[in-house]
């Protein structure tokens, strides 16, 4: 894992909003390939963080480098031509496109064609499109309305858009919130095996502590804006802070631990 | 010195009744988030009440008795307008809200003209200050030193109310979440009721309040509407005391600018107007509002592009239109012209409206902004006509990327009223600078050359360039540039996420659009051989929204159906009844409530229904989209 080249690195990242420290002197680094997790309880920091390497909001203070290039308060549609995908806790899709227009929109804009008045949509980068939707496993969907889907697919279609500028780094915030139990496991699973094929780094925020055990390589742990842990899931889920300030609610992961869950 | 003085005060007075018309605009949109395009009626509705009732009662008792129970009399209209038409409509998008009050408006002005007949009507002076102060020679009208002083108290009352009263807090905690308050077991109906009653009630009262000052007349309402708007834009939509710090300054700016730049007073207006959106978007006293509601939701219905089928058929119509002059006499002919030529206006407003979501509700200033730059090419560069029809329009397009960069920085009403406010300004200038306009009497004797002088070639040039409009519109639909509008309007969060440059793709957008309705209004002005700043005026872009929803919002064809249906209606309605407007009006209202898809939408919701049903397995997905 070290060999692979850094991704994305976070030095000293801070955001107050009036008095409250939303995010203190945060730093961290993600390599290629790598599936690195987020977490901590609510309130923690986690979104502040995310939006701020995702260009929503400015930081306070500090410096994000993403694939070479300072992006410390360049705007989203900035970070995203750098090779950044980006999943919504809360879906954010175009509900009057069909499924396979909605990621057609994506490969447009990633072909920079947005200025193109004469082409016709319908017809541009069709395959490709049907590519996407294959890998996420949406083939059977693409001429459905976007507005009819069901969340869980919402979700995938999500993934769909955020792949479609060949990115080299997903951002995902909580890619699972509001999905059964199952079809959570399977998005990550498909998310994983996407990432590990295509060497993408993935950084994800998560509350499902099922999901982050499973599949992150590593995991960051927030509390009160502050990074308070990180390492291998074994590191972190020995770590007694953690276990103090975040696991206290972690009967539940031993519980399923016993019934033999796999870690 | 101490005329400027004096001045000052003059603006100050003048501030009183804008004051009160705006807070209540804010107050009802603060809770409702309704524009109520009809404050301005009301407001109308006011001054004439007070009229009739401060002639009927005498003394000083029966004067201030009369202005109180006419704007008591106006709530209580207000309140029923609110329970019949209002309560059901909060939940339809915000242009349908924006045109139902719109179209109560219109039917307003002809209501009191059939009351209080056409004539300006003259009211009582006020009882006790009838006389004026003198000031170092010069003398304030005692009234004005009243409504100065009136202001800051209703100001006052009103913090009072919203501070200190049970109803005060609930509408406070209505302003900032309205469901919540609603869970909370408040009954919001009559909340909202009694709401939209106090801001009916400002809103006359600043009416009564203007009859010692000036003369009622029927066009009050539209002139005060568009003051308000440009206030609530500067001050901050649902801020008191935005209202107020910004009445003040447009009634100074309005004061000094007459007296220091006499010919481009209004242009300073929009000039601080500009300043204050660049630097505080949302107003001086504003807060950005939560994420506009999303304007489409009535169908979810991708958009696809003519099956060879409906091609042909649009060929077949096309080709019928061409026949026209076989058969039809010049009237029918000149008839037809116009038609095509609203078909293109209609088109470029629905470009905007309907792919972009950014509903103009001054989308006629580009249609006569092409209009006068036929007028200055034809009539004062004397080019021929062929240079002028693709120079003209440039005019609409320049006017376009001016006003636009500026509205495309807004989105849902702040964008109407704004594109609203930027029409009048050029209609004002337009009726004003009587040296190059004209001014009322326009500018005359555009005709056409002789290749397209007679009503058959015309109508052939007319529908010939309809037809290239539409298609072009229609082609840019579905281009990827088409397609990143709409991505703009459905999700500006998802669309920020995938590289898209939202505001400089809805600025392309809204000069595109212009540029198609200045072409309308170029061949407008050798259809009539005249241009005047009707052209230009707030009717014509209502005409344009109306085209738009009668036929359809939410689908690609509407606006050529729509055009089509209502200039034929609307010809033959002139030819029928003088009441014009409050037909037009009720057509307006009626559509909002009862037909909200128009006819190509209803059409396609039909043919839709023969289809065997697909299954839709997350109706809640929307209103989880609505939460964010």
């Amino acid at each position: 894992m070290s060999t692979a080249p850094t991704l994305l690195s976070v030095e000293g990242l801070s955001k107050s909003y009036g008095g409250v420290h939303a995010v203190r002197n945060v730093s961290f680094a993600l390599q290629a390939g790598e599936i690195l997790a987020l977490i901590g309880p609510n309130g923690a920091g986690k979104s502040t963080c995310f939006d701020m390497l995702n260009g929503q909001t400015t930081p306070g203070a500090g410096r994000i480098n993403l694939l070479g290039f300072d992006t410390t308060g360049k705007k989203p549609r900035e970070v995203w031509r750098l090779g950044v995908g980006r999943t919504f806790q809360i879906t954010a899709t175009f509900p009057t496109m069909t499924v396979r227009e909605n990621v057609q929109v994506a490969l447009v804009s990633y072909g920079r064609q947005l200025f193109n008045v004469w082409a016709s949509t319908p017809q541009f980068a069709r395959d490709e499109a049907g590519r996407l939707l294959e890998l996420v496993g949406m083939s059977g969907y693409a001429e459905r309305p976007c507005g009819e889907l069901a969340y869980g697919d919402l979700k995938r279609l999500e993934l769909a858009i955020a792949l479609a500028n060949q990115p080299k780094l997903l951002l995902m915030d909580e890619p699972t919130a509001g999905m059964a139990p199952r079809e959570r496991i399977e998005l990550m699973r498909l998310t994983a095996g996407i990432a590990r094929e295509k060497s993408i780094g993935v950084l994800f925020t998560e509350h499902d502590m099922d999901v982050v055990f499973e599949h992150a390589d590593r995991i960051l742990v927030l509390n009160r804006g502050s990074l308070i842990a990180e390492g291998s899931p074994e590191e972190v889920r020995r770590n007694p802070q953690v276990r103090a300030i975040y696991l206290g609610e972690g009967l539940v992961y031993d519980a399923r631990h016993r019934e033999g869950a796999p870690s | 010195m101490a005329f400027y003085f004096v001045q000052f005060l003059t603006g100050l007075a003048s501030a009183a009744s804008l004051f009160l018309v705006a807070s209540g605009l804010s107050i009802i949109f603060g809770v409702t988030r309704i524009v109520n395009f009809a404050h301005g009626a009301f407001y109308m509705l006011g001054a004439y009440v007070a009229f009739t009732l401060t002639e009927r009662f005498s003394g000083a008792l029966g004067f201030w008795a009369g202005i109180v129970l006419a704007s008591l009399v106006v709530a209580v209209v207000g309140v029923l307008v609110e329970m019949v038409l209002l309560r059901r409509i909060y939940h339809a998008p915000e242009l349908f809200q924006l045109l139902a009050t719109f179209g109560l408006t219109l039917m307003v002005q002809d209501l009191v003209v059939m009351i209080w007949g056409p004539n300006d009507l003259l009211g009582r002076r006020a009882p006790g200050f009838k006389g004026a102060v003198e000031f170092f020679g010069q003398n304030i009208p005692t009234y004005d030193l009243f409504l100065i002083a009136l202001s800051p108290i209703v100001l006052g009352l009103l913090w009072l109310l919203f501070q200190r009263t049970r109803w005060g807090v609930l509408v406070r905690a209505a302003t900032q979440d309205r469901d919540m308050v609603a869970a909370l077991g408040v009954n919001q109906k009559w909340l909202f009721t009694s709401v939209f009653a106090l801001g009916v009630f400002l809103a006359a009262l600043g009416g009564a309040l203007q009859i010692p000052r000036d003369a009622v007349h029927h066009a009050l309402d539209l002139r005060i509407i568009v003051d308000v708007f440009v206030v609530v834009v500067i001050g901050g939509l649902g801020s008191i005391i935005g209202a107020f710090v910004a009445a003040v300054l447009v009634s100074e700016l309005n004061a000094f600018g007459i007296l220091i730049f006499p010919k481009i007073s209004i242009i300073l207006v929009f000039l601080v107007m500009a300043v204050v959106l660049i630097v505080r978007p949302w107003g001086l006293f504003g807060k950005q509002e939560a994420a506009a509601r999303r304007t489409p939701g009535l169908t979810v219905n991708p958009w696809r592009p003519l099956t060879s089928g409906e091609r042909l058929a649009a060929w077949a119509g096309l080709a019928v239109a061409a026949m026209l002059p076989l058969v039809g006499g010049n009237y029918a002919l000149t008839v037809g012209s116009e038609i095509a030529i609203f078909v293109i206006f209609a088109a470029s407003l629905h470009f905007l409206m309907s792919v972009g979501g950014l509903a103009s509700f001054g989308h006629a200033a580009y249609f006569g902004l092409g209009a006068y730059g036929i007028a200055f090419l034809a009539k004062m560069a004397g080019l021929p006509m062929i240079v002028c029809l693709l120079l003209g329009p440039l005019l609409g397009c320049l006017g376009a990327a001016i006003f636009g960069f500026f509205a495309v920085q807004l989105s849902g009403v702040y964008f109407a009223m704004l594109t609203l406010a930027f029409a009048q300004i050029v209609w004002s200038v337009a009726f004003q600078w009587v040296a190059v306009t004209g001014g009322d009497n326009g500018i005359l004797g555009l005709w056409p050359e002789k290749w397209a002088a007679g009503p058959a070639s015309f109508y052939w040039l007319s529908i010939g360039v309809a037809a290239l409009a539409v298609a072009a519109l229609r082609i840019i639909v579905f281009s990827p540039f088409g397609y990143a509008l709409r991505a703009t309007r459905d999700s500006l969060l998802r669309s920020e996420a995938i590289g898209i440059d939202a505001k400089r793709i809805q600025w392309t957008a809204f000069v595109i659009a212009g540029s198609v309705a200045g072409i309308a209004g170029a061949l407008f002005a050798y259809l009539k051989g005249s241009v005047f700043p009707d052209s230009l005026g707030i009717s014509l872009s209502v005409d344009a929204l109306v085209m738009v929803l009668l036929g359809g919002v939410e689908t690609v064809s509407g606006a050529v159906i729509g055009a089509i249906v209502y200039k034929m209606l609307s010809i033959w309605l002139v030819s029928q009844t003088d009441l014009s407007k409050l037909v037009l009006g009720g057509v307006i209202v009626l559509i909002v409530v009862a037909f909200p898809k128009g006819i190509v939408g209803m059409f396609e919701t039909l043919r839709n229904r023969r289809r065997p049903e697909l299954p839709k397995p997350a109706l809640l997905k929307s209103r989880i989209e609505g939460a964010e």
